[in-house]
């Protein structure tokens, strides 16, 4: 078969035709895929908020978003939110779970842009097998903070910045987890606080190297 | 050129990251592991091998001003369907993946095959070009994964060879993959010519 011209017409037709198909079986693609995805997505969720709460079983009700874009997901085994922070290399969002006393019983790090080797360890460093534990610590009776800045928690070594920027999140959580809590006493849920109460992500202040 | 030769072309001859120096964008950022390195070159194996069938397959149709917008239409609907692919099936791949498997679109070894070889080849030659350059893109991106995990946390596959504490962290952040490269194009040419 001969080549085809490049003519006018013959290169619009070319093109149009190759950018059709491609959407075509892109959108078929797309229609696949999509519920896996999604499933994926929430079955990822659900797995974080059973870890973080320490229950093999739980119910989940509806997620509450709050001003301050953190997540809070009541359950009838405790609260999980999830909060941020700015990291040193980006946003760090971490899912914690607090029990009826504002308990830290777990967390999770879902998403960060930290130093491999380095801040990166967050998600190990601060579980209770980890030098900085924060596992069972109430950040009501003490805000969390590293021992450099007068708290207890041990920072990463060599990730100042990290290991504030992930306790800034830890604290955010609690804000929003104590914001939107739901009142022991009366069993009614308290309305979502207001932005000020929840405190939107703290920035950690910037230095030039993690030290 | 009989497909065999066509294949070892690839792998070892013109292999694309130790002799072409082609697409050094993912294989410096996701070579921190083994596992990445190895996973970033079967991803792109894989749109290799298709993109490379699919233009021998329409060469003819396509006008010769038209062609390089033509191709990377091609190949950015093949990324697209291996992202949603990844996504939906192998969750774990496309989390450490993330963010450089849709630049697999830029990979300037796909488009270069598209160019150099399947648009002047038929179909059969033009798969095995693919799977040829594609997994002797695989292989060097595991090598320098497999380098410097070793050297930077002392596993290979994460099977712990030494213990973490004693392993060079330069080499998991992105200098230790420049030196290692440099190290490992040394290493491959001296074994050529010898």
């Amino acid at each position: 078969m001969k080549k085809l011209e490049s003519t006018l017409p013959n290169m619009a037709i070319v093109l149009t035709v190759i950018s059709v198909l491609a959407g075509g079986i892109l959108a078929y693609v797309n229609s696949v895929t999509q519920g896996p995805i999604e499933a994926i997505k929430k079955q990822t969720l659900d797995d974080g908020i059973k870890a973080v709460l320490n229950a093999e079983d739980l119910k989940v009700e509806e997620p509450d978003t709050l001003e301050s874009r953190d997540i809070i997901y009541a359950t009838d085994k405790g609260t999980a939110v999830q909060a941020s922070s700015n990291g040193f290399g980006g946003t760090l969002k971490v899912l914690v779970g607090f029990d009826g006393e504002g308990n830290i019983t777990g967390y999770q790090v879902l998403e960060h842009a930290e130093t491999p080797g380095l801040g990166a360890k967050a998600g190990e460093w601060f579980q209770a097998t980890g030098k900085g534990n924060i596992i069972g610590k109430n950040p009501g009776e003490k805000e969390l903070t590293v021992s450099k800045d007068g708290g207890d928690v041990d920072a990463i070594t060599a990730s100042t910045i990290t290991s504030r920027a992930f306790l800034v999140a830890v604290n955010n959580a609690y804000k929003a987890f104590k914001g939107g809590a739901t009142d022991g006493n009366s069993g009614a849920t308290t309305q979502a606080a207001p932005a000020e109460e929840a405190a939107p992500a703290d920035s950690v202040a910037v230095e030039t190297t993690n030290e | 050129m009989n497909n065999f030769k066509v294949l070892m072309n690839g792998i070892i001859k013109e292999n694309p990251t130790f002799v072409l120096l082609l697409g050094m964008c993912p294989t410096l950022g996701t070579t921190s592991s083994a596992f990445n390195g190895m996973s970033m070159g079967l991803a792109t194996t894989a749109v290799l091998v298709f993109s490379n069938l699919i233009i021998s397959l329409i060469k003819n149709l396509i006008p010769d001003m038209v062609r390089i917008p033509s191709f990377i239409v091609v190949i950015a609907s093949l990324v697209t369907i291996l992202q949603m692919v990844l996504q939906a099936y192998v969750p774990a791949v496309y989390a450490s993946l993330g963010l450089f498997i849709p630049l697999i679109v830029v990979n300037c070894i796909i488009l270069g095959r598209a160019e150099a070889f399947a648009a002047k080849n038929g179909p059969v030659p033009s798969i095995f070009d693919g799977l040829g350059m594609g997994l002797g893109f695989t292989l060097g991106l595991t090598l320098l994964g497999a380098t410097r995990e070793f050297l930077g946390t002392g596993k290979i596959f994460d099977f712990a060879i030494f213990p973490e504490d004693y392993g060079m962290l330069l080499f998991v952040l992105a200098p230790g993959a420049f030196i290692a490269l440099g190290y490992l194009i040394a290493i491959v040419n001296k074994i050529k010519k010898a």
